[in-house]
């Protein structure tokens, strides 16, 4: 069985032209976007999930400008992505190479395979230059996750 | 050559999958075979033994223990963290070809295999710094281009001496009627849009160092900085001392309804009176000092060395673009108008063109040293420069002062030199391409702005590249290069 990326990730969950140097605060705005979503009933719980995974990695940020802090919690219902496009950058520990696309990923605890294969599916897709372009031309929250929707299968 | 590979890392769902993608796409670019195996919540099926017997060396790229390892024992290996396998996968796959090609010396490769050494740092002071003017660049480009482009535009149209001198407003009717009154329209607009620049560029500097709250205080601030002719630089200042103040003010702990009155009341209330009394009380009497100052010492030099005079005079037009000093040099510019020196003025006038000149050759010559921004907001800078807005220039000098303010003097310096030694003249207190028609001494005069474009270009493109090597060499401890960083860039697939 094969689950549609876009039942992990919805318009609502998509924050375009965020401003903040801080990695925690944007790690906080997207964990409030789950919050407000319905898909995560303890923020700070996860939000300290994601930062201890944040602190132990040195940080989930890529050279290619790609961070994806995650983590699984007992606090989320449902497997989701949420996506900002930070335009100054966000430090996420990649050397020189401030983030300005970021995925947090929240797991359910019980790790559900299904879902979890569709996060390594748009994990994968993200080492690919065209897609990050894509996403980061993208005009509105719509249209990422109709780029995500293509290209994840 | 046939490769294997594992990825591991704590969660198994992200970074591990990255890893074998990028490791996937390296080794099928680079003709040789792999499987990987990933390890974790999303991992598929492990690699068979027979595969792993054929293989000639295995790569692990893991930020967890590796699981059964021992079905690796006595191959030639590299190990790196996840994130080296995803930023750099063509070297890693060239350092397990090269552990192959050393084998049978067992393991020979892994001591030679640096591990990752990305630490977990925050961003350096100046990257932290870097990173707030820039976005304080981005969100002011936008009025610099809008800006720029309507007053040149105007020019063209009316004239740039008779524009300037339009007072009100026109009306519909005279827009239809008058070239000079649609010229004046656009350079109106235009000049609106110009007095944003610099709150603009506080307000979003302040924005990027504390998010909303930082916005009114640091606009009041770049609006203040306007009123006591500070010019960008003292929007600069004004932003990062809006930002600093509310970041103070956050620190602050309150407790009960008090806490929701913060946001509301207090950041923007005192944000915006402490920032404001600082930037006027502090720092608006040394300017205005310092322009008085300037004008008078400039025109106690009148009359020595000519060339020794445009050089010093160049150099403080491109210094803060529309700031104490660049006035300094126009006041003197007017004051020897009046005296009857017509040459101060032309070097004046060639010396505010070479900014946004140099900078747009600078990125057709060097794109690589820009960003995507700056070299769209170079094409316009061709327009800018001959039509002396030296405006221009102000968003590549906002973003890098410490490398480009010095460029763009060394480069307006040659020309203001050039303009005063072939002794050009301007009976025009304006500049730019449309007023060429009252420049005598034509053929010197363009010389010199093509000197001085060119001079620019060459220390901004130097000053840039140093920096960089720089950067590079200090980030990059094993010795990675960009070029190799780009060839691991991937070829999209299309799936």
């Amino acid at each position: 069985m094969t689950i549609a990326i876009d039942t992990l990730v919805t318009p609502d969950l998509v924050a375009l032209d965020l401003a903040s140097a801080d990695r925690r605060g944007i790690i906080e705005v997207l964990a409030g976007r789950l919050v407000a979503a319905g898909r995560l009933t303890d923020r700070e719980g996860f939000v300290e999930a994601v930062w201890a995974r944040e602190q132990e990695t040195g940080g989930t940020g890529m050279e290619s400008g790609v961070a994806i802090p995650h983590a699984k919690h007992l606090a989320v219902t449902q497997a989701s992505v949420a996506v900002a496009r930070v335009p100054g950058g966000v430090d996420f520990g990649a050397e020189d190479a401030p983030a300005d696309l970021v995925f947090l990923i929240a797991a359910p605890a019980g790790a559900d395979d299904v879902h979890v294969t569709v996060l390594s599916k748009l994990a994968r897709r993200l080492v690919h230059e065209s897609f990050r372009t894509a996403l980061r031309e993208a005009p509105s929250p719509e249209a990422v996750v109709t780029i995500l929707k293509e290209q994840i299968q | 050559m046939k490769l294997v590979a594992v990825t591991a890392c704590p969660t198994g769902i992200a970074h591990s999958a990255m890893a074998a993608e990028a490791l996937e796409v390296a080794a099928r670019e680079a003709g040789h075979d792999i499987e990987v195996e990933i390890q974790g919540a999303a991992g598929g099926p492990g690699l068979l033994p027979t595969t792993i017997a054929g293989a000639d060396a295995v790569i692990f790229a893991v930020d967890a223990g590796v699981r059964d390892r021992e079905r690796f024992a006595g191959m030639a290996s590299v190990e790196v963290r996840t994130r080296r396998a995803i930023d750099h996968a063509t070297e890693v796959i060239d350092q397990a070809v090269d552990a192959a090609r050393q084998a049978p010396a067992r393991d020979a490769a892994a001591p030679a295999s640096p591990m990752s050494t990305a630490a977990p740092t925050g961003a350096s002071g100046a990257e932290q710094f870097r990173i707030w003017l820039m976005t304080g660049v981005s969100y002011m480009l936008p009025f610099v281009v809008a800006g720029g482009i309507l007053i040149a535009i105007g020019f063209a149209i009316g004239g740039a001496t008779r524009v300037t001198g339009v007072e009100d407003w026109p009306s519909l009717g005279d827009v239809f009627s008058s070239k000079l009154a649609l010229g004046a329209l656009l350079f109106k607009i235009g000049a609106v849009a110009f007095s944003m620049l610099v709150p603009v560029l506080a307000g979003y500097i302040a924005f990027g160092m504390v998010d909303r709250p930082g916005i009114a205080p640091g606009i009041v601030a770049g609006l203040i900085a306007n009123q006591l002719g500070a010019g960008f630089l003292g929007g600069i200042v004004g932003g990062l001392l809006a930002g600093a103040v509310v970041m103070a003010l956050m620190r602050i702990k309150v407790r009960g309804p008090l806490a929701k009155m913060m946001p509301v009341m207090v950041y923007p209330i005192v944000g915006t009176l402490v920032t404001g009394a600082l930037l006027v009380l502090v720092i608006g009497n040394p300017i205005a000092d310092a322009q008085s100052g300037l004008t008078g010492w400039l025109t106690d030099l009148q009359g020595t060395n000519a060339v020794l005079l445009g050089i010093l005079i160049g150099a403080m037009m491109a210094f803060d673009m529309g700031g104490p000093v660049n006035k300094a040099a126009y006041a003197f510019g007017l004051a020897s108008l009046d005296s009857g020196n017509f040459a101060v003025m032309a070097a004046v006038m060639i010396a505010g063109m070479t900014p946004p000149l140099g900078l747009a050759l600078a990125t057709v010559v060097r794109p690589q040293l820009f960003t995507f921004g700056e070299r769209e907001s170079g094409k316009a800078g061709w327009l800018l420069g001959l039509s002396f807005i030296t405006e221009g220039a102000i968003p590549f000098a906002a973003s890098d002062p410490i490398r480009v303010i010095p460029s763009l003097m060394a480069g307006s310096a040659a020309a203001g030199a050039l303009s005063m030694a072939v002794d050009a003249q301007s009976r025009a207190p304006h500049g730019g391409i449309f007023v060429l028609g009252l420049i005598e001494g034509k053929l010197g005069y363009l010389l010199a702005g093509v000197v001085g474009t060119a001079v620019t270009a060459a220390a901004v493109v130097v000053l840039k590249s140093l920096g960089r090597d720089r950067e590079a060499a200090s980030t990059e401890p094993g010795g990675v290069t960009d070029a190799s960083a780009s060839g691991a860039k991937v070829v999209p697939s299309g799936a």
